[in-house]
């Protein structure tokens, strides 16, 4: 059967059988390194066609056709387009930082991909506080929004990367809270761990009305935080022509445009993890056979399936509502989401400690 | 000298650069990213010592938390992207020998502590998450559970006072 473990497990043998250990370690970090930048132009582009192929369906017309089998190339030929385009540094720019600020938010977003767990035993690092770094080394990816914004010497780019540092800042509490909440379930940060828990069922259906309210609270965040429609409003078209990211054109809006899809794959991946169980497959308790049937499908093609259904639905958001205004924006997050949030890690708590849950 | 090491002095070297351009910058905003850096590699540092936990708070709190505050600060500012005038001479040469006996205070702290032999020390070090909500809340006689509890009535105490003050008071119009 084909897995990844056994891939990884191979490389590693080799490779220190061949070389010392310093070394063997050396190469595995360019291998690992290199891998993730091919997952990142495999994501990238995927992504952004998938996208344009949703919206083309949800406002019924076909979306890209011309190059390739249903238009897949679309996405090569535009990137291959913004390779070509010249990366005009404006001349009020802050210019050191306005160079820096792309790769700011695509060093983050490569850090993040670090403790997260694509197939049975195939993951960068196993760290302890798993949940917790993801948490962390987000809050850094706004940073490089404000910076972004601040360095184009544009009102409108700093107005942009105002709005979506506060729209951040605030709703990383609710995702953070809905995170703790499966954590109080699990009992550990740990990725591995937390997948392992989730054996005999995913969290979302173990952890009864409080999961759910978990998982709606963590999806909504999600969307907020990645700066997507309904909540894109650090980037509204009609208002401030294109938020933080108006002065950048060629290869270094592009990492802007990569970063924003990598992402919404990595909040996904998270929210995978966390309520429907990573790579584990759909186990239902005790029945041995279905759990045993389930089990001859590969855990990588779980676990990009959920990620893929989850961000097939924050795309679906997207064409479905309409953009919020400032006040809404922060009224949603902080007289509602937050409370919500406060009072289910409240529940949650009260039924792991009863044993309420399977 | 092993790969730790060389790696320990990269990472000790880029906290003290990016430190002292956050102290020497002339334009306040870059000093917030140097700032911003500094506390990064801090955070790395305690990466590289394993305690992953530490690390972790070190990014929430200083890097998520108060860099952005100081980045949202100076973006409410005035002609923020301008250079600062330079200092006068008087205050460099002070700040200069307040640094100087800072560091010569540590240095004669570091020599005095006498630090034992780094292989059994390690040994005995374990930084668990667990362990430190153990620690954190048990009652007994290394718990800390009254610190932490005071911590959190301090840290309430500060939210009502921001909240006193950020209140927005009608005036009622007579």
């Amino acid at each position: 059967m084909f897995s990844l473990e056994g891939l990884t497990n191979f490389i590693h043998e080799w490779l220190n059988g061949h070389l010392p250990a310093t070394f063997a370690l050396l190469v595995e970090f360019v291998i690992v390194g290199v891998a993730a930048i091919g997952l990142f132009a495999v994501l990238g582009l995927g992504l952004v066609w998938m996208e344009r192929k949703v919206a083309a369906v949800m406002q019924i017309r076909l979306g890209p056709n011309r190059l390739g089998p249903k238009g897949i190339f679309q996405t090569s030929a535009d990137t291959v387009k913004l390779i070509m385009k010249e990366a005009l540094t404006p001349s009020n720019a802050d210019k050191f930082l306005f160079n820096l600020a792309p790769f700011i938010v695509i060093i983050v977003a490569m850090l993040i991909l670090v403790p997260i767990a694509f197939a049975r035993n195939f993951q960068i690092w196993d760290i302890n506080i798993g949940v917790l770094y993801v948490t962390a080394v987000s809050s850094l990816s706004v940073i490089g929004i404000l910076m972004a914004g601040w360095s184009s010497g544009n009102k409108y780019s700093l107005l942009g990367a105002m709005r979506s540092g506060a729209q951040i800042v605030s709703y990383e509490l609710s995702a953070g809270l809905s995170i703790i909440s499966i954590i109080v379930l699990t009992g550990s940060l740990k990725i591995s761990d937390i997948v392992a828990s989730q054996e005999n069922g995913w969290w979302i259906f173990k952890g009864h009305i409080p999961a759910i309210i978990a998982f709606v609270i963590f999806i909504i965040a999600a969307t907020a935080e990645t700066n997507r429609a309904p909540f894109d409003l650090a980037e509204a078209e009609s208002e401030l022509t294109a938020g933080f990211h108006t002065e950048y054109g060629g290869m270094k809006f592009a990492l802007f445009f990569l970063s924003e899809y990598i992402n919404i794959f990595i909040v996904c991946a998270i929210c995978a993890t966390l309520f429907l169980g990573g790579w584990m497959p759909f186990h239902i308790g005790s029945w041995t056979a279905f759990n045993h049937i389930m089990d001859y499908i590969p855990s990588s093609i779980w676990f990009f399936g959920k990620t893929i259904f989850l961000i097939f639905v924050i795309m679906w958001f997207r064409w479905t509502f309409p953009r919020l205004r400032v006040d809404q924006l922060l009224n949603l997050e902080w007289k509602y989401l937050l409370p919500i949030s406060m009072f289910n890690v409240l529940l949650m708590t009260l039924m792991a400690i009863m044993g309420w849950h399977f | 000298m092993n790969a730790s090491v060389i790696i320990f002095y990269c990472i000790a070297a880029f906290i003290l650069i990016t430190g002292l351009l956050a102290v020497m910058g002339r334009k306040i905003f870059r000093s917030a990213i140097a700032l911003l850096f500094s506390l990064t590699g801090i955070a790395g540092l305690y990466f590289w010592m394993d305690v992953n936990f530490i690390a972790a708070v070190q990014i929430i709190v200083y890097v998520g938390g108060i860099v952005v505050l100081i980045i949202f600060s100076i973006f409410l500012t005035q002609r923020s992207g301008e250079e600062m005038p330079k200092p006068l001479m008087k205050r460099t040469i002070f700040s200069v020998l307040a640094v100087l006996s800072g560091l010569g205070l540590t240095c004669n702290l570091i020599n005095q502590y006498g630090f034992g032999s780094s292989s059994n020390q390690s040994a005995a070090f374990k930084a668990d998450v667990a362990d430190i909500g153990t620690q954190m809340l048990s009652t007994t006689e290394h718990g800390f559970v009254l610190p932490f509890e005071l911590v959190s009535i301090l840290l309430l105490a500060a939210l009502i006072g921001c909240i006193v003050i950020a209140m927005k008071v009608k005036h009622e119009e007579k």
